[in-house]
């Protein structure tokens, strides 16, 4: 075979978990290449075109602290902006964007050539070479191998893929890419236990065909408003399109239930698990037979485009179905499909087989990012892409890896989910999935997690030194809150004659705990902060105002530190310990967690198991000391 | 679990009558938890001064209500038993004092001891030697196994189903939340504050009836320890064998011939009386027999500390001052008033007078007649409060599932509080969570998944 290179790390996929990878690895020095089936198809978005939305708006924010591309991409291309749950709380506020599909592809295309220390390559990845358990290089298609350190798997909904429309099915990735299906025969004889997820997507219609004039208009935010993903961009933004709300209605729930053995979803043709939180509409109406109307948002999927995307209508029924029910619904009478749903199975990996580095346990220096760890959405594989990238270079360059706790950001907590709990379907990140909301804002994603991609090496000088200048920023704003008093009779004259201010004066910070007082209230009294931004006013209004509820969080969040202290070494045997439930110690033999806390969120080990386990383990600690009996 | 940062607190010495009971406190707030419900009789003493290996007097209090006579003993980290700040408290032996003890630590902010986590502890901070440690996990061990199982029985059945109730409705609430926080564009219908609120209330109100039945509860289940007071000759050794059923304690006519304190447990109705029948009480004179002073000075220290007083009075001559005495004594406990020999008196209409501002309830019997078992079972059975219990509703059974109620029910006191202050969902979203947690630690579930799988199932989201 030709050795046609040789690199510290290898990426399989150029999705938006491969993308970040490959920059990762790349900005940590590390000799990297990245392989996508289509260099057409980088950073595509075969689904929705939109980025953001509840918990997910929160992970682009982390990404972007730690120095990823998914944010800044995203403000560059960005069609329409919205701060979903304003009027919820800050703890909920989430950002979601509607993105120009073409440009966000071509901008993150070129990210990655610009990137120094990158290799791209067109070539269907058909093997990983993995002797002793260790990962040496992988082939291609064409024969070529490549050798490497370390692999990151990111391979979506290619791997396996297999299209289904009705009666019609054949292997396929999305939007017309071939399927990859030799890699996962080479996966599996190396060990990997595989599994079939499944996904769908709507259909794509043309502007011209919808009657707008009978839907809802949805436009954005105000652009005096619009925030931006990433914390250094500093540029003002402005909406360049609307988007529209339509409404299913009973007769085409009629249609649908009518033609619903031509499903293959129901006839039995899938095997797949489908997502939960993104059903295709045949779910929603044979789920929810009492609602009698579903929304559905048309979203343009660019600006060089009339090609419009309808959330909401999933469907993998014939192509004949969706023509009548589609048009079915009011202001779709002519519609015209130019690409029709579809429901597309692939195959990912059992994510209790990955450390939380999300390296593979079955192979060293194998990890896993994206669909293929059994998640979905964009912005859950940009985020594991990017811990997957750093850990791969890492791992290569013999450094220490990172692991992200549950309390420091959504991304920990997605991590640790997949790798300790598992997954029935694939798994989408939702805030309730975090015990710490209030600490794991998105408007504070950079002090959680900049000076840890710092001290990774991911943040560069510049974001290092515009999250520097913020930092001290914010300390002098709240210095000089904790200093500054106000009268309570000026405050009375600015609010509203009902509102509750509370009996007296004091500081600007006391009186900002109350709920009736506002920042811009006291700024109206004593000045504007200097350099103060409006995201860094509500992130210190927030912070204030919410301190007694954020500090409860704290107090639990410093309970499971301590557990996360206590190490489990990563080769302990757990078969002798008899004192453990049979099912605990299966359970811990498996998963292997890397501390006392993370056992204890694994289903089926109580706390009794926990509390005979931590001292099983001090007395492990203390004879391999040495310590005398 | 490792939870050293915690201060916990347990019961050290065997659970049940005995001379003293010690509660241990050990952890990193043990001063600051003690001295809010450790009292020293010298006012100008401090225990958050106190230094290790002193000891001070005074007594303990219970929702400001001043309780047993305590001793403190000190011990300053690393010298102790756990290698942390200890403090041993010690009071008068038998369940009530201990329990009230331990209950006033908890509120003061301690956690319950885990089985062994005393010894734990020990062996972390290395107080221990390895072999020590591995003769005490056989202990512990063995008691976590039967803790398990014991845990699990509680939790089958009756209060498993009631606190599944609370955990079912306030899952529902937090699911709706969830669906309308994370699906902002579907149409999940808002829940309106008054909604919200009127569901944490109900699911608040089920807590408070829990916890407030605890008492009784555990009176049910561990019995109630049950003084017989009453001066020479009224009737109280009749009474308790009445209660008995067969001659346990000696009646005769003299005065004064059950100087001990006899300990018999009877079965009256549902409750198990663990009695104690006590000296007579009678004014002493200047001859008055040392022993019998110290049976006398014993009763009253016995009075304190009871979960019951069965006062009793002979209906068939005035009340003397003794009498009134007791009576006066008897003002503010959990106290009956007994009129015994209904039989040979005329009317008891004047003793009923003057008893009745001392007592709970005065009832009237003749403690020959069996017959008599039967009111006096019902006005105990008031007096405790287990009549209130519905018998078919389940109640808390531990310490440890009353800590986790009263977390959760406090919880939820914020989530409603958050809102009304005016705070967003998000902050009252949070203590619900913390609510839901608390429960789940009950029932060993995950509150997260739980309250996941339920949006799926009840709620039509998705992009």
């Amino acid at each position: 075979m030709d050795i046609l290179g040789t690199y510290d790390v290898i990426v399989v996929g150029a999705g938006h978990a491969g993308i970040e990878a490959a920059h990762a690895a790349a900005v940590l020095g590390a000799k990297t290449a990245v392989f996508t089936l289509s260099l057409d198809f980088i950073g595509n978005m075969p689904c929705n075109p939109s980025i953001g939305g509840t918990a997910k708006g929160h992970l682009v924010r982390e990404v972007d602290a730690l120095g990823g591309l998914m944010g800044i991409a995203a403000d560059a291309t960005f069609l329409q902006s919205r701060m979903l749950n304003r009027g919820k709380g800050p703890a909920v506020h989430s950002l979601r964007v509607q993105t120009d599909r073409k440009r966000y592809h071509i901008w993150m295309k070129h990210a990655l050539e610009l990137t120094p220390n990158l290799d791209i390559h067109q070539a269907e990845v058909v093997a990983a070479d993995i002797q002793d358990g260790q990962i040496r290089g992988i082939v291609t298609q064409l024969g070529g191998y490549y050798a490497c350190k370390a692999l990151v798997i990111a391979t979506g909904t290619s791997l396996g893929g297999r299209i289904f429309v009705g009666e019609a099915h054949y292997d396929s990735g999305p939007d017309g890419t071939h399927a990859a299906t030799a890699l996962t025969q080479s996966l599996v004889a190396q060990g990997f236990t595989l599994r079939r997820f499944k996904t769908g997507t709507p259909a794509r219609v043309h502007r011209r065909s919808i009657d707008f004039s009978k839907l809802e208009r949805q436009p954005g935010d105000p652009d005096s408003e619009l925030q931006p993903f990433s914390f250094l961009t500093r540029t003002p933004m402005h909406n360049k399109v609307d988007c529209y709300i339509a409404y299913t209605n009973p007769q085409m729930h009629r249609i649908i239930l009518e033609n619903l053995h031509r499903s293959p979803l129901y006839g039995g043709d899938i095997q797949g698990v489908g997502p939960r939180y993104c059903p295709s509409i045949e779910d929603k109406v044979v789920r929810f037979k009492e609602k009698e109307r579903h929304p559905i948002f048309v979203e343009p999927c660019g600006e060089d485009t009339e090609e419009m995307y309808l959330q909401g209508l999933s469907s993998s029924l014939p192509e004949c179905v969706q023509n009548e029910m589609y048009r079915a619904i009011r202001g779709f009478e002519n519609l015209e499909i130019m690409r029709p749903a579809y429901a597309i199975e692939y195959d990912c990996v059992d994510p209790t087989t990955l450390k939380p580095t999300l390296e593979s346990k079955v192979a060293a220096g194998v990890y896993g990012a994206g669909q293929f760890n059994g998640t979905s959405g964009y912005e859950e594989a940009a985020a594991q892409g990017l811990l997957a990238g750093l850990n791969a270079a890492r791992h290569a360059l013999g450094k220490t890896e990172l692991v992200l706790a549950r309390h420091t950001s959504y991304l920990g907590t997605l991590v640790d989910d997949l790798v300790t709990k598992g997954v029935m379907d694939p798994y989408r990140m939702m805030t309730s999935r975090s015990e710490y909301r209030l600490s794991l804002r998105q408007d504070n994603a950079d002090e959680r997690l900049t000076p840890i991609g710092r001290e990774f090496g991911l943040v560069d000088d510049a974001r290092w030194a515009a999250f520097c200048r913020d930092r001290e920023i914010k300390q002098q704003e709240l210095k000089r809150l904790e200093t500054t008093h106000v009268k309570m009779a000026d405050l009375r004259a600015l609010a509203p004659a009902d509102a509750e201010l509370g009996e007296s004066g004091g500081t600007a910070l006391e009186l900002l705990r109350r709920p009736a007082v506002s920042y811009a209230m006291i700024t109206q009294l004593i000045g504007a902060g200097e350099g103060i931004t409006p995201a860094m006013a509500q992130r210190i209004e927030t912070e204030i105002r919410y301190a007694g509820y954020i500090a409860r969080e704290e107090r639990i969040i410093r309970d499971i530190r301590r557990h996360e202290g206590v190490a489990i070494p990563e080769d302990f045997d757990y078969a002798p310990l008899e004192m453990l439930t049979l099912e605990a110690r299966e359970k811990l033999q498996k998963i292997r967690p890397r501390n006392l806390a993370q056992a204890g969120r694994i289903p089926g080990v109580s706390p009794s198991d926990l509390a005979q386990l931590s001292l099983i383990l001090l007395k492990a600690n203390r004879t391999q000391n040495g310590e005398t009996l | 679990m490792d939870r050293m940062h915690k201060t916990v607190c347990a019961l050290a010495t065997p659970p049940g009558a005995g001379g003293i009971a010690v509660v241990r406190v050990s952890g990193p707030e043990a001063y600051p938890i003690v001295s809010k419900v450790f009292v020293p009789l010298h006012r100008q003493k401090s225990v958050l001064e106190a230094r290790g290996y002193t000891a001070l007097f005074g007594h303990y209090t219970l929702r400001g209500a001043e309780m047993d006579e305590t001793v403190a003993l000190f011990f300053r980290a690393p010298h102790s038993y756990t290698g942390e700040d200890v403090i041993e408290l010690s009071v008068h032996g038998g369940t009530a004092m201990a329990d009230g003890l331990l209950e006033a630590l908890l509120l003061a902010g301690a956690e319950p001891a885990a089985p062994g986590e005393f010894t734990r502890r020990a062996l972390e901070h290395g107080r221990m030697s390895l072999t020590q440690a591995e003769a005490v996990m056989e202990v512990i061990s063995a008691n976590g196994r039967q803790g398990a199982a014991l845990a699990k029985s509680a939790l089958d059945g009756r209060l498993a189903k009631r606190i599944g109730g609370i955990q079912t409705a306030l899952q529902s609430v937090n699911a709706h939340l969830t669906a309308w926080v994370d699906y902002p564009e579907e149409d999940v219908p808002e829940l309106s504050d008054a909604q919200f609120t009127a569901a944490l209330q109900q699911q608040k109100a089920e807590l408070d009836s829990l916890i407030s039945g605890y008492g009784a509860g555990a009176v049910l289940r561990r019995g109630v320890d049950c003084v017989l007071l009453g001066r020479p000759n009224v009737g109280k050794s009749t009474l308790l064998n009445l209660l008995a059923g067969f001659d346990r304690a000696i009646v005769t006519p003299v005065a004064g011939t059950t100087r001990d304190i006899v300990e018999q447990a009877v079965q009256l109705g549902d409750i198990r009386l663990n009695l104690f029948d006590t000296a007579g009480v009678r004014e002493l004179g200047a001859d008055g027999d040392a022993i019998e002073a110290e049976g006398i000075r014993r009763s009253w220290k016995k009075l304190e500390e009871a979960g019951l007083v069965l006062a009793v009075f002979d209906a068939a001559q005035p009340l003397t001052d003794a009498d009134l005495e007791i009576a006066r004594r008897c003002q503010g406990r959990p106290a009956l008033a007994v009129l015994n020999k209904q039989d040979l008196a005329d009317s008891t209409d004047a003793a009923k007078a003057q008893l009745q501002p001392y007592f709970k309830q005065v009832i009237t019997l003749c403690a020959r007649d069996a017959a008599s078992l039967q009111p006096l079972t019902a006005a105990v059975a008031a007096l405790l409060g287990t009549a209130q219990l519905d018998p078919n509703a389940a109640q808390l059974c531990s310490a440890r599932q009353l800590a986790a109620a009263t977390r959760a029910r406090d919880a939820l006191t914020e989530a409603i509080c958050a809102k009304q202050n005016g705070f967003g969902l998000d902050a009252a979203a949070v203590c619900l969570t913390d609510a839901l947690q608390a429960l789940c630690d009950l029932t060993g579930e995950d509150a997260s998944d739980r309250t996941i799988d339920e949006v799926f199932e009840k709620f039509c989201v998705g992009k």
